[in-house]
């Protein structure tokens, strides 16, 4: 059992905040899931807090059985990002939970810039399917047992998600790898 | 060690800082496995689940009303064995959720997923009808627990079996198990690598 990230964070991956942060926090999480619609506000609020020295990415973890809607979701933000508005979709996204189906879905895209037709038909035909099994499976190969899971510089965070301990887990990290 | 620019007090306030941190994580993750009823079976007799190399213990369990799974019908395919403690675990995202969404990955090794608890049939069936679970729940009710407990895998305490896992060979053969924390999901990294451990089969052209 590996609590490690397994491909580390690369060019594939969407993320925000400073490249050069001396802490980057991964999240696998579903669009779906209220316990990841739970955490969205407290890592919105933890970004803004460490600015530069947070970098964040998000990877899809969708349990498509049990949240019909997640995979495609987890699809449209891909979508999304092909034309850069991944995180303007993400974030759509988490503060629309309970309206997931693909009409909305579309909506959404337009709503980010997207041509809707193309948004239609990228998930009809499952453009970025594979993109978001990949995800997937690289979190079930890092150890993610559930959603959201999150990594700090790599390695598992098994704590609770609520702001203090997270942020305090985060600031420390920072410390220890702060450049010189 | 001193690092240039930095004074040393700095440097041993976050060290101390960091060594807190991961004190806290530890004794946090105890506190969590303290409050299951773990702890109450952990000091007379921990479950020791069936070492690799120990020939899996053949058994015939209900896997619908009407409809058994014997395992040593399973021969020439690896199996994998899933004890879980019960049905209707209230989280989303739950061990067998998981296990489910990774099914394909399993089947590329031929692999076939049984899960076990001492839930009745009617249980399991309700179950897996509400989480869309695409393998076989197998019913260890009669008498309660007796194929958990031929694996090791079983909590007198809390009359249920634990949380562990199980990959046989196409012979037969356990060639890894784990046991997990009862209330922490084991996640399927662990069966894939066994799963890619075990040797093709015999049957392969060359």
């Amino acid at each position: 059992m590996s609590p490690r990230l397994v491909p580390p964070v690369g060019p594939d991956d969407h993320e925000s905040g400073s490249p050069n942060a001396p802490v980057t926090l991964v999240e696998y999480g579903d669009f779906e899931c209220p316990h990841c619609g739970a955490a969205f506000p407290i890592v919105e609020r933890i970004r803004e807090r460490l600015g530069d020295r947070l970098r964040f990415v998000f990877r899809h973890f969708p349990l498509a059985e049990a949240h019909p809607h997640a995979e495609h979701a987890a699809e449209i933000a891909e979508a999304a990002g092909e034309h850069g508005a991944f995180w303007a979709m993400h974030r759509t996204l988490f503060e629309h939970q309970d309206a997931l189906d693909d009409a909305s879905l579309v909506r959404y895209a337009a709503g980010v810039g997207l041509d809707a037709e193309w948004a239609a038909g990228a998930l009809a035909a499952g453009t970025f399917m594979s993109r978001v099994r990949h995800q997937f499976m690289s979190g079930v190969r890092s150890g993610v047992n559930g959603t959201p899971t999150f990594f700090i510089n790599g390695m598992r965070y098994d704590l609770a998600v609520n702001e203090r301990v997270l942020l305090a887990t985060l600031e420390s990290a920072a410390l220890a790898s702060s450049p010189v | 060690m001193y690092e240039p620019g930095r004074l040393n007090g700095e440097v041993f306030a976050e060290q101390l800082l960091l060594r807190l941190f991961a004190v806290h994580q530890k004794r946090l993750i105890r506190l969590m496995i303290a409050r299951t009823p773990l702890n109450a079976t952990a000091d007379s007799s921990p479950s020791a689940p069936l070492a690799p190399g120990t020939v899996a213990p053949d058994f015939s369990l209900a896997s619908a009303p009407d409809a058994t799974v014997r395992l040593s019908s399973l021969r020439g395919r690896p199996v994998i064995l899933v004890f879980y403690p019960n049905d209707w675990s209230p989280v989303c995202g739950d061990e067998l959720s998981l296990f489910n969404e990774v099914l394909d990955e399993f089947r590329r090794h031929d692999a076939e997923l049984l899960g076990i608890s001492v839930d009745s049939v009617w249980c399991h069936k309700a179950y897996q009808e509400a989480r869309h679970l695409g393998f076989s729940l197998l019913a260890d009710f009669e008498p309660k627990g007796g194929v958990a407990r031929a694996y090791g895998a079983y909590r007198d305490a809390a009359g249920t079996s634990e949380r562990a896992l199980f990959v046989i060979d196409r012979d037969g053969v356990i060639r890894w198990s784990y046991l997990s924390p009862v209330n922490v999901n084991p996640g399927a990294d662990g069966i894939l690598t066994a799963l890619e451990a075990l040797p093709a089969p015999t049957v392969a052209p060359r």
